[in-house]
This record gives C-alpha cells, structure tokens and sequence, in this order.
C-alpha cells in the first residue's frame, strides 16, 4: 500500500511541477520566435521539455513520453542549428506543449495518460524536422506501438540515445555530439526533477494554500489577543507587563504584515500566458502583434489575482482581435504594421491599477451608439445626451458587440459584460477610454487585498457595520438645527442638496428593518450622519446612527446560509472580539432602489441624471492675494495641509517645508502673480512669524509634489465653467464663471516654470541649499 | 458485540435531542452574538469563535418550537458541517449516551412538514426517546431561505 502511496506523492509533484514548466514553455517558445538566436533560451526549452520526457518514462506514462519525444527530437535540432525556428515549427512546438497539458490533466484526474497518444501532431513533428539526419531515432519513437506501463521502463534506453532519461547525460545523440555545449551537460547532468527556471534559482519551498489561509486566520486572532492584552496592560500598574506587552504588540503587527505578505503574488504570474494568447489570437485573424508589459512584478493578492485572470484574458484577446486593425490597413493609416498590447500595472492609492492599452482602430463612438440603439440597449434620446465616456462605457452591457464578424476569439456580445461583472464582484471597476484611429486603453482598477480592507466602522441600531472604503466618498453631518432645511422630500423619498445636487437618503435601519430607535431619524431633533456611497456610478447618502472610525479589518467570507442575504458582503471580527457585518454597497444600493436591478435600468438613470453632469468639473475655490477668486480642477490636488509658520524654512529664496520625509517647496501665489520687477523685493522675506497658520495646497504635477499657499480655501463645486475669457496675467489659464462667479483658472505647469525660473534668478542667494526634488 | 454509536445530547422545550458525538466539535456556553438583520429567522446571528467566524442557527425556530422564553441564555453546540463550523442553540446540554443500532427506529409517518427532513428518527432510551438530527440538513438554510424570499 505504502508505495503506491508513494507513487501518486511522486505523480503530484510530477503534475505540480509540470504544469509550471508548460506555462513557462510557453512563455519562451513564444520569445524564442521572436528572437530564434537564443541559445540559452532554446537550451531551457529543450531541458524542460527532456524532463518531462524522462519523468513519464519512470513513472510509466509512455503515450504522454513518445509525445515530448518527438518534441525534443525537433528541439535537438533546433538547439544544434540544423534547424531554426519559423512560426510553423513554433506552432507544432506549441501544439506538442497542449496535448502534453491535456495529458496531464487526464494522469490528474484518472492516474492514466489517457487514450489518445496524438498520432497526427506527432506526424506534424516529425516532418517539421526534415532535413532527414538520423530520424532513425524518431521513427522508432513514433512508430512503437503504445505499451504497457510494464514496457515504459525498459522503452527509454532500448531507444537511440537521445531518449535516455538516465541522469548520467552520457548518451547524446551522434549528431549533436560535436556541437554539444557546456549548457548542456550541466542540463543532463542535473538530476531530472530539478529543472528549475534559469532566472530565478531562489530557495523557496511549496507551501499548501490551505496553510497559509490558517496562518491568516491565526494572525487574525493573535492581534485580537494583543488587543485585550493592551487594553489590560494599561489598567495595572505594572512596568514589567507593560514591556512585554508592547514587544507583543510590535512583534504581531510585523508578524502580521509578513504573513499578509505570504498571500501576494506578483501580476506577472498571470501575465506569463498573455504572449502566448497574443500570438495564437494574432495567428488566428492574420494580424501581428507585439505584446509589452510594464510592472510585472506589482504584488496582488492571490485570491484577487485568481479572480482577474480570467477578465484579463478576456480583455487581452479582445484588444487583439477588435482592437488592432490588419497589417495592411495598419500600413493606409499610417502606423507600424505590427501593432503594439501594452500592458501596465502599478499601484495606486492603495489600489492597482491594471492598463490594457492597444495601438489600434480605437471605439467608434458613432457605431457603438447606433448599436446600442439598434439592440435596444438605450433610446436615441438617452444617446443623445451622453457624454463620449459613457458612450463606451456602453460596450459593457449585456448583448452588445461592434464586431462585424462574429470571431471564435469574441464578437459573440457576452464578453465586457462579463469582464465588468466580474471585476466588480471583487470590488473592482472597469472603464474604457479611446481615441478613433489610434487605440484604446481598458484601465481595471481593483483593490491590492480581499483579506484585509480599510473600512469605515459605523454603528446602526446598536450594530456595528463596516463600509469598504473604496466605495465611500465622504462624509455629511447635518446638525440638528440643519436636518429640516437639510433634508428634502421628493414625493415621500429623502434627499438632500449636495453641492447643489440631490443626493438621494437612504435610511440604513430602515434598509435592514432594525427596529431600535427607528423613525427618529425621520424626525429633526438629532443631527443626521450621512455617509457618501458610490454604487455602480451612482451616488446616495447612507444615514447611520453614529459613525465610528476607520479601521483596517480582515473580511471573512459569509456562510452558505446566509449568502441569500444580498446585503452583506462579509463579516469581520472588530477589536474588541464581537462580529461586524461588512455592507455590500451595491448589494444596498439595489435593495434600496438606488440602482435598479438589471444594469440597463441602472443607465437609464443614469443618463437622465448625467444630463445636467455632463461635461461637469470639480473644483477647488480658494481665495488669492488680493482676495481675488481663483479655482484649480479637484482632480491636480493631492491633499489640503495647514502648516504653522514656525515650520516654513526658508531655502534661498524659497519657502520650503518638510512633509512627510521630504522637502515640500511652497509656491507663493502672490510671488509667481507679482509682476516682474516686484518679484525679487517680495522674494527675499520669510513668513511673518506672526502670522496664522498657512494654508497650503499639495499639488502633484508630472511626479514632484509642491505646495501652493494660499489665503483661505472656499468651497469644493462642481460647475461646467463653459463661461470662459481670456487670462488677463500669466500663470491663468482663464476666467471662468464658476458658481455665478467670475473666477481664475490657474495655470498649474505656467506656476511651476516660473516657480522654478524665479528661485533661480536670484543667483546670489545660496544655490547649493537650494531644493531640487 | 452489537453495534453501537455515541451521541451528544441537548434538550430543547423538554425534548431530548441528540447528534453524533463524531459531529461535534466542542460544546460552548452562550457567546456574544451579532444580529444579522435581513437573514432568515433561523440564524441567530455571527459568534467569535476564537478568531474563527461561526453561524448560530437557532434549533428551536428550525424545529418550529416555541421560541425560547427572553434571558434565558443558550447552550451552543458547534458542529461540523461541510461548510465549517456552525453553532446550535440549544437549552441545555445533557448527557452523552452510548446507543445501540437496534433501538433506531425512522420517525412515524405522522411526523410531517420540514421538521421530518431534519429528524432521522428516534432512539428509543429507557426513560425517554432520543430525537436523532441530521446536521446538514438542520445547518443547510436553502429551503428556509427561499421561503423567507418568497415571503417577503
């Protein structure tokens, strides 16, 4: 019993390691046909290729063995330069690394290699290898009647020398001998099941999922027993427990993020098949395309990669057979005949950011409309009245496809829809941009973890909720003296005045029919806490009774009996040991009718309420020297930040502060506003150190943050600001009229230039302090 | 030597209940527990098991017994279910008994409605009868849940 035991340890670390070695297969073959000169890369191949080949010959699995045979039998060849490698033999080679996947698949779930032992691509092999030199060998291996598993082990030394599984490495075939390298000897002489990538020889040891997921659970509970050990170390007055107590605390926090670290895995695990998807996909339609990719190495977590994987392929196909146009079309526009896939990662915000961009034809944005009229999709009123970027977003409804050929790649209308869906489910969002005639870029924002989320704790009912963060906008409270003015009623339905838009109420003890202090809320004696949710583009206002904090919290899964309750979509064990529930925003969203159901009604909504947003920026109002109004768009601000005086330093002529571990230089507006033969006088002072505290804006523009002072910050708006006259200084772009108005646009990268021209001017001030960040 | 099983045994509205000893994961008195609102009537709410997130299924509401009197504390057997570890309330926690096969035998055909799935049959003690549970089938919420749907 035990060997058999033994033996099917010996097949699943057969199948694991396999199966890693086929996805890197892949990988390479494709590059190899880019390049066909790579000797190292050929050499990998061949090595990878040999030890499957000689472990199925141990194990007894010898249809799956005469296939990697013919294989390599190619490969020789291909090594020793008898042969190089064209798309047809690349091809085969790609087609011989499927039937062995498929096989492997079959040992997976039967013990047995299966039935079919792949006669004609084994055919297809062997002729891509004329010229003829010594097929003795080949024949041999092709033509041997498939035998018992009794057979396989005497099978590979009886055949010509090039089969050999053995690990001595002595018997290379007659023709390569001569041209033998020192690679591969080392690639024979190294015991089979040792192959491993030749980039990366990291130490590392295979660890089941299932325990990295206890560790996690465990970790969970550890930082909750810290929890209470903290809260009773500050009681007693005990330095020695103290102590301990917070190495404890310092020692599970790191221990924490560690394990955290287990779990991430970087994108590129994923992105390793995409070239080969590429190129089949490519092949497929008659296009050439090269595939890039940026920021391989972002780290995901591993149920978030799983989960993306299948959208990503989807999109990647996509931009490959819609997205980039024929060769010869390519060349009547213009462009490069091969066209380009770029794929970027990155992290953002504490999400990651997930770019597929392509060089191709780009949406048309009057096709999709008239599409999306003619499938019934929207009304040619509703068309009328979206915005370029909605129109887009179009193509991730259920049923929509542009393409006019229906392809076996896409075109069948059930793919974006399903991308969205998708992505979503992981709390992700999708959106397209493009430009007619040069491409189009899929951008998929998801969060970096579903093991451990920010979240806003708020309490309800005597409850504790907690609200992923990614969905929340911001917070509104009405004080009770504001509720009755603060609070509209639509026909019955609560809404309240946003910045001058209706936000619709939603009443969270209502939603979940708590029963506690109901109705007050209805009721205007008590101040109304209004949380901002985004769902499915959408926007509502959660009242809650109190909200709490924001915290770091680790979502478990919900049980099977409640995965009914749409609402929820996890729970998570707070600090002080009790359970919370995590609100499902969308799912609340729907349960409330805020967005309907079927994602078509959701647009209609949409696009009646988008009507008045369309072409709507945001922006921030400050007021300027002078007290001039000036506005900046929201969406160049990093963060708003209030600085003591006693904190500005002065670095020549500069005023500079540290932040966060760097140095923040301030630009004065009315320095950069000044005209010119008053700047250098109004440069050379430092702060008033009498003065209040300054108000500082942290821009970020093309990669270094800088601050602008300014004398008081006004308003947040949202406005179209189509009213617009010519700047009547530098360092404006414009007058707007913004909130009925009159208000300057400034003129972000002018500020910066002449920021930078005017710390320079004055040469005689200290150059070498000054800041170059 | 006969055939013999042990059991876990609970008491709910003076009934006597049991579930395989070999089911049982531990026996707990009443934890905190957080409501679930919106959820079927038989869940009781979430509990902290020691890091591990647990669901309370109330067996008196899956029985269709009277609801337990308010304050009065409840007794969690945890059990294992294909789906981890759920938790039944229960009154009080009685003795584990040790039973032979033949004193088994299926409910009578007068047990009826969705009380009859859960309840394999009965053991016959020598004071009493056992009610033997099936706890996939007292822990498996789909028939419930849809009828809550249906009823909303």
């Amino acid at each position: 019993m035990s060997e058999s035991e033994n033996d099917s340890e010996i097949v699943k670390d057969f199948l694991v390691e396999s199966y890693e070695n086929l996805d890197r297969l892949d990988r390479d073959l494709v590059g190899l046909e880019k390049n066909p000169k790579d000797k190292a890369a050929l050499a990998g191949v061949f090595r990878t290729i040999h030890t499957i080949k000689g472990t199925c010959g141990f194990l007894g699995f010898n249809k799956l063995e005469k296939v990697a045979h013919v294989g390599e039998n190619l490969l020789t060849r291909l090594r020793d330069g008898q042969l190089t490698l064209n798309p047809e033999r690349t091809t085969g080679l790609l087609g011989m690394v499927d039937a062995v996947r498929q096989m492997l698949k079959e040992i997976q779930s039967t013990g047995q290699d299966g039935e079919v032992d792949y006669p004609e691509l084994r055919e297809i092999l062997t002729r891509l290898q004329s010229p003829v030199a010594g097929d003795a060998g080949i024949t041999a291996g092709a033509d041997a009647p498939p035998g018992s598993p009794a057979q396989a082990d005497s099978k590979p030394a009886a055949k010509a020398g090039n089969a050999s599984s053995s690990p001595k490495g002595d018997a290379i075939p007659a023709p390569v001998e001569a041209a033998a390298t020192k690679q591969e000897e080392v690639a024979a002489a190294q015991p089979a099941r040792e192959a491993k990538p030749r980039d990366t020889p990291q130490e590392t040891i295979r660890v089941g999922v299932n325990v990295l997921d206890k560790l996690m659970t465990l970790v969970g509970e550890l930082v909750l027993a810290r929890n209470q050990l903290l809260q009773i170390s500050n009681t007693i007055e005990d330095t020695g427990l103290q102590a301990v107590s917070q190495r404890m605390n310092l020692i599970a926090t790191e221990l924490q993020s560690e394990v955290m670290k287990t779990r991430m895995q970087p994108i590129g695990n994923i992105w390793g098949q995409f070239p080969r998807t590429v190129r089949d996909v490519a092949l497929g339609c008659g296009k050439e395309v090269n595939i890039e990719m940026e920021g391989k190495e972002t780290e995901l977590d591993k149920t978030i990669i799983e989960a993306i994987k299948d959208p990503l392929t989807h999109l990647v196909r996509n931009s490959v057979d819609h997205g980039i146009e024929l060769p010869k079309d390519r060349v009547k526009w213009g462009k490069d005949p091969t066209g380009r896939l770029i794929l970027r990662a990155f992290h953002e915000g504490g999400q990651v950011n997930i770019e597929i961009s392509d060089d191709g034809a780009g949406l048309n944005v009057e096709r999709i409309y008239q599409k999306a009229i003619e499938r019934g999709l929207i009304t040619a009123e509703q068309a009328a009245r979206m915005s370029e970027r909605e129109i887009f977003n179009l193509i991730f409804l259920p049923g929509f496809s542009t393409a006019e050929k229906v392809t076996n790649v896409s075109g069948r209308g059930v793919g974006m829809d399903v991308v969205k869906t998708n992505v979503e489910k992981i709390g992700g969002t999708v959106d397209v941009q493009s430009t007619l005639g040069k491409g189009t870029t899929v951008r998929v924002k998801i969060p970096l973890t579903l093991a451990i989320i920010p979240a806003l704790v708020v309490t309800c009912g005597g409850e504790r909720y907690a609200i992923p963060q990614v969905s929340l906008l911001e917070l509104v409270r009405l004080e009770a003296d504001e509720v009755a003015k603060g609070i509209e009623l639509v026909h019955g339905a609560p809404v309240h005045r946003l910045r001058g838009r209706l936000l619709p109420l939603v009443y969270l003890n209502q939603e979940l029919k708590l029963t506690s202090d109901a109705d007050v809320s209805a009721e205007t004696d008590r101040a109304v806490n209004i949380v901002v949710l985004q769902a499915d583009e959408r926007q509502f206002g959660l009242v809650v009774d109190h909200i709490n904090d924001t915290e770091e919290i680790v979502v478990k899964p919900l049980r099977k009996q409640l995965k009914t309750v749409k609402t929820f979509a996890g729970s998570s064990i707070m600090g002080d040991g009790k359970v919370a529930l995590i609100l499902d925003v969308l799912g609340l969203a729907q349960r409330a009718r805020v967005v309907s159901e079927t994602r078509d009604r959701a647009l209609t909504e949409k696009v009646t309420e988008s009507a008045a947003a369309t072409d709507k920026q945001t922006f921030l109002l400050f007021s300027g020297p002078g007290d001039s109004r000036m506005a900046i768009p929201l969406s160049t601000l990093a963060r708003l930040e209030e600085f003591p005086v006693a904190q500005v330093e002065m670095s020549g002529s500069q005023w500079v502060t540290q932040y966060r571990g760097q140095i923040l230089t301030l630009i004065r507006l009315e320095v950069v506003l000044e005209e010119r033969r008053n700047r250098l006088r109004a440069l050379q002072a430092p702060p008033a150190a009498d003065s209040g505290p300054i108000q500082v804006l942290v821009l970020h523009h093309e990669g270094r943050s800088f601050g602008l002072v300014v004398d008081r910050i006004l308003d947040i708006v949202e406005d179209r600001a189509d009213v617009k006259s010519a700047a009547t200084r530098a360092s404006v772009l414009y007058s707007v009229v913004i909130g009925d108005r009159v208000t300057e646009l400034l003129d972000i990268p002018a500020i910066l230039r002449s920021a930078d021209s005017s710390a320079k001017q004055p040469a005689l001030a200290t150059r070498s302090a000054e800041v170059a960040n | 030597m006969a055939h013999t099983s042990q059991f876990c045994t609970f008491y709910l509205d003076k009934l006597l209940f049991g579930v395989e000893l070999k089911g049982v994961q531990e026996v707990i008195r009443s934890l905190d527990m957080t409501k679930v609102p919106l959820a079927p009537g038989v869940v009781s709410g979430l509990m902290n098991l020691r890091g591990q997130i647990v669901t309370a299924v109330d067996l008196r509401r899956r029985l269709e017994l009277e609801p337990r009197a308010a304050g009065v504390p409840a007794m969690n057997v945890v059990v294992r279910s294909d789906d981890g570890a759920i938790s039944l309330l229960v009154d009080e926690i009685g003795d584990v008994v040790e039973v032979e096969q033949d004193t088994f035998e299926p409910p009578p055909e007068t047990l009826r409605g969705s009380v009859r799935t859960i309840i394999l049959g009965v053991h016959k003690l020598d004071d009493r009868l056992m009610h033997v549970l099936d706890i996939e089938k007292a822990c498996q919420m789909t028939d419930v849940a849809e009828t809550a749907a249906a009823g909303r």
